[in-house]
């Protein structure tokens, strides 16, 4: 029974990943397969069909529906400005004349005849789409985006908020188990990717704004310095286009939890290197999490056929397990033993359960659902 | 009003179904069930579970199938896996299975918008309509929302649902607002959520007149469906055909987008449905068979269905946002902390609470490992329940806009149209499903959180869906009756007993009613309910008393102030509860004085291992 156990976070210091960057509706592609691209560079652009303003002619002319067209003085797809006669009624008297004009510079849409509606259309707003990380183009999807690959290292958190961004790893603590503090936010932070320890106070968060960091990476947060970030109490985890100043990337929880020392030392060992942030975190079908990409230098990039992590298996003795649940919470330690039959735990529930060993020898028996893989071991 | 049995899309297997394995993939874990024919009858044999897989790294809904199939296997002793694949049908006595068949809500279910012509006429019957078929409904668009038309098509632009029921207009009535909503539609182009490049499914049910302009509008833009008009006349809703075309484009269009739907619509033996659809089925029929007024509710991870038929007539509603996992912080965001505090019954400070809540969140598949831990889980499921309820009453109504016909008599009671079809004194049963009920590790915890949640008035029974299979038997009964009913009625339904609430507000310690049950055996027990008071009588499940009650002046039991009623009562794993805390439920809002009520609530019934309460 070594199938049921919850897939862990990825930290790992070489794994190739590919990212799929689609445009929201059909454009064209800048790129070519095979083309080695920067983050910040363009990738594909489209052009998003300007705001729509529907406009009662009928009612505004006091005409019936079906006349609109004879006093239309501009026609479906005729292009108009803003406070040009759009149409007009030709009385007999001319100060009854009534003239309708456009509220907007862009198209007449259409002109129903049945509702009296004109529709008016904003020219389009052009949408570009950016690499996100430096690698090379290994598909081209005509008219929708590409696929980037990069040979990288990765670290994924648990969740974020905020959107993509990117900048180079500065280490602002000394240790994982080190809190994040105002003081060790400095100026030359801004427009960095800064990572701290366990945790990180409201005072400290307001620091990073200050100061204009791109990303702040921490062990832990307390929920209520996050709704007090946000202005919201964040009912579903559902995050990427949050806008408080920076992207907040939360490796292990809420709390103040150590940062895992494989994931502190990973960054640390990066230092100074650019890194390709999102924050973007969506616990639901097709789970995103936040991720930290440091593409490996220039010369080494691709090489690889292999763009994704082996899947494994599933959970075996000896593994690298994290509990993600109280009371040992955070906890890491190794698969000692999988009972196969259900044992009772202190709520009465019968589980399926496993025995982790951890650093100082101690074991104890934990709901398999409730420990996490450490991934990319 | 009606569930659509989704008629199968492809031939069910010829051969006699003897061994069946159905899975439910939830948005947090699948379960997978064996059902084996034990001499005449079928028998829920073995279960397993495993986290549901659309998530990277795996991305493919059939994973978690086959993880939760390969617990069966290693439970049951059968090889049901040849690697992918399942062995179908049977092979020998311990080989393969006779068929295998699916409900899902994973993915984030089916989510669609839906519109109509005014808000609370044709646009909540067009809600009705896909929520009956199972959907959740991410918004309702009507000509007098109070929106702007700007507005409605920017929303329409930034929500991406899997699929529009497009309503409004009576048959020959105007077409103007409804041909307006359709060139909303059109300007706004809508894309689905999932697969960029195919149409977006959109269903007209609205005025037949307009059906030529919303084809001429819609045809091109849209994979668009014309139906019967869901309110052919003011008067009469017709559900039925708009929730039959949602069912068909759910497989043929949705599904086949989401990560490894394909695969499992070819490894299933009959049309995957959507879980709230298959629930209803079971919740229905039950209604039925039983000719009772019953609540019936599935409280999941990311949410909460609730399923009433009140005279025959049945609703469904999904609180989209109210589960115990995904949508858990969401509960605290809409209940506020108080109101999940008030059914805790220790001290546990707010930011300690708070994190907690939110790990839960970002580590949906983990369960309470502390009796503390389950106890405020416990408290979360309450207000859950509480708020969807609320919701269910909102929706579950008369139809609106209808003109009433009144005489002389009715001018004291100014009813208006439109008012809720939930009517707890009427209500005979609550049957519960979902993950925190059926796996309560106390059958009376169930109950217990239910009472809480509904606060059922006078005499209530309760039941609760032993280990989740509901959804199972739900699909199971399209292709074989025999084989859910058998299930149903032997492994599935669990009777938790039968509540007793008398209505009215009293002193603590005060008496509320005198009481007296008769036992079958002949058996009298006499007794005082005290306001404040929780009792819990044993009755085992297949015995039946007759328990009479004389409530205090000021106390109804459902014939009137002070008036006694004299009925029988159903036992069950719990038995009978006499409930004197009082209608409506008022806790101390001293924090020692509810702790202590709390603690002498949990104590009388039970409810946890004593040396932690």
């Amino acid at each position: 029974m070594a199938h049921s156990y919850t897939p862990g976070l990825t930290v790992t210091e070489h794994t190739t990943v590919r990212r799929r960057r689609m445009l929201s509706l059909p454009g064209s592609v800048l790129v070519t397969t095979g083309e080695v691209v920067r983050a910040n560079q363009a990738v594909a652009r489209a052009e998003l069909p300007g705001k729509v303003y529907p406009l009662n002619l009928a009612n505004q002319l006091g005409v019936a529906p079906d006349e609109i067209h004879e006093y239309l003085i501009k026609k479906a797809g005729d292009p108009v400005r803003k406070d040009e006669v759009l149409a007009e009624n030709k009385p007999l008297i001319k100060w009854l004349k009534t003239e309708v004009r456009s509220p907007i510079t862009g198209v007449v849409e259409s002109a129903s005849t049945v509702t009296g509606q004109v529709l008016l259309r904003e020219p389009p707003r052009v949408l570009e789409l950016l690499g996100y990380v430096d690698g090379r183009i290994v598909e081209v999807i005509p008219q929708q985006g590409v696929v980037v690959e990069t040979d990288c290292s990765l670290v994924q958190g648990i969740f974020g908020i905020g959107g993509e961004t990117g900048g180079e790893i500065v280490i602002a603590v000394t240790s994982p188990d080190e809190a994040l503090t105002p003081a060790h936010l400095t100026a030359d932070m801004k427009a960095k990717v800064v990572v701290g320890g366990s945790f990180i106070s409201s005072d400290a968060l307001a620091r990073a704004k200050e100061v204009g960091v791109a990303c702040v990476v921490i062990g832990g947060i307390h929920d209520k310095d996050l709704r007090a970030l946000l202005g919201y109490d964040l009912g579903v985890a559902i995050t990427g286009t949050e806008q408080v100043g920076f992207t907040l990337i939360l490796t292990e929880g809420f709390g103040s939890i150590p940062m895992a020392g494989k994931t502190f030392a990973l960054l640390s060992a990066h230092a100074g290197q650019q890194a390709s942030i999102s924050g973007a975190t969506q616990i639901r079908a097709g789970v995103i999490r936040p991720e930290i990409i440091i593409p490996r230098q220039a010369g080494v990039l691709g090489g690889h056929d292999a763009a994704t992590i082996p899947q494994r298996e599933g959970i075996r003795i000896g593994d690298q397990v994290r509990i993600i649940r109280d009371p040992l919470f955070g906890k890491i330690g190794e698969v000692a033993s999988m009972p196969a039959d259900l044992q009772k735990i202190p709520t009465e529930s019968e589980v399926r359960v496993m025995e982790v060993r951890f650093a100082d020898g101690s074991k104890a028996v934990i709901p398999r659902t409730n420990i996490e893989l450490i991934e990319g071991s | 009003m009606s569930v659509p049995s989704p008629a199968p899309t492809k031939p069910v297997t010829t051969h006699p179904l003897n061994v069946i394995v159905a899975t439910d993939c939830g948005s947090t874990t699948t379960k997978a069930i064996l059902i084996e024919k034990v001499g005449d009858e079928y028998r829920q044999t073995y279960r397993g579970e495993a986290p549901t897989t659309v998530e990277a790294p795996f991305e493919d809904v059939t994973r978690g199938v086959l993880n939760a199939i390969a617990e069966i296997e290693e439970l049951s002793g059968r090889k049901i896996l040849d690697g992918d694949k399942i062995i179908s049908p049977c092979r020998d006595e311990k080989t393969g299975v006779d068929i295998y068949i699916s409900t899902s809500s994973a993915g984030g279910g089916l989510q669609m918008m839906v519109t109509g012509v005014v808000q609370n006429m044709t646009g909540e019957s067009a809600q009705r309509a896909a929520l009956g078929a199972g959907a959740i409904v991410i918004d309702v668009l009507a000509s007098n929302d109070g929106r702007l038309p700007h507005e409605k098509i920017e929303r329409i632009r930034t929500m991406r649902p899997d699929m529009i029921l497009m309503s409004g207009g009576t048959d020959g009535g105007a077409v103007t607002h409804v041909v307006e909503m359709a060139e909303y539609i059109s300007a706004a182009e809508p894309r689905p959520r999932f697969g960029a490049t195919y149409k977006l499914p959109l269903i007209y049910a609205g005025n037949k007149d307009a059906q030529p302009q919303v084809r001429k509008i819609l045809g091109e833009k849209a994979a668009l469906v014309l139906t019967d008009n869901i309110r052919p006349v003011l008067e009469r809703e017709n559900l039925a055909p708009a929730r039959n075309k949602i069912h068909d484009l759910f497989l043929e269009h949705v599904m086949q987008q989401a990560p490894g739907y394909k695969k499992l619509i070819e490894m299933a033996g009959a049309p995957i449905m959507p879980t709230p659809a298959a629930v209803g089925v079971i919740m229905e029929t039950i209604a039925k068979r039983e000719h009772l007024n019953l609540i019936g509710v599935d409280i999941g991870g990311a949410t909460t269905d609730v399923f009433s038929v009140f005279e025959g007539l049945f609703n469904r509603t999904v609180s989209a946002n109210l589960g115990m996992s995904y949508s858990i912080s969401n509960v605290l965001a809409e209940a506020g902390l108080a109101n999940i505090m008030r059914w805790v019954p220790f001290t546990i400070d707010e930011q300690t609470l708070r994190n907690r809540i939110k790990n839960k969140m970002v580590r949906p598949t983990t369960i309470p490992q502390t009796l503390d831990e389950l106890q405020i889980e416990h408290a979360i499921a309450r207000e859950a329940l509480r708020l969807a309820l609320i919701h269910h009453k909102s929706l579950a109504t008369t139809l609106k806009g209808i003109q009433q016909e009144r005489t002389i008599s009715d001018v004291f009671e100014q009813q208006q149209s439109g008012k809720t079809l939930i009517d707890m004194l009427k209500l005979d049963l609550i049957v519960g499903s979902g993950g925190i009920l059926s796996h309560a590790p106390r059958r009376v915890q169930s109950m217990l959180m239910m009472v809480d949640a509904y606060e059922p008035l006078g005499v209530t029974k309760l039941s609760v869906d032993s280990i989740f299979m509901m959804p199972h038997l739900g699909v199971l009964s399209t292709i074989n009756e025999k084989a859910a009913t058998d299930v149903f009625v032997r492994d599935c339904m669990v009777y938790l007993g039968t509540c007793v609430a008398p209505i009215g507000q009293g002193k603590s310690g005060e008496r509320c009613a005198d009481y007296v049950i008769t036992f079958p055996d002949g058996r009298v027990d006499k007794g005082q309910l005290a306001f404040g008071d929780l009792q819990l009588i044993p009755l085992a499940s297949d015995q039946k008393a007759s328990i009479a009650i004389q409530p205090v002046k000021q106390v109804n039991l459902g014939a009137g102030a002070g008036v006694s009623i004299t009925r029988d009562v159903h036992g069950g794993v719990v038995g009978l509860m006499l409930d004197g805390r009082g209608r409506p439920l008022q806790l101390p809002t001293d924090h020692a004085a509810r702790v202590a009520a709390l603690t002498k609530w949990y104590q009388a019934v039970d409810l946890y291992p004593i040396s932690d309460v």
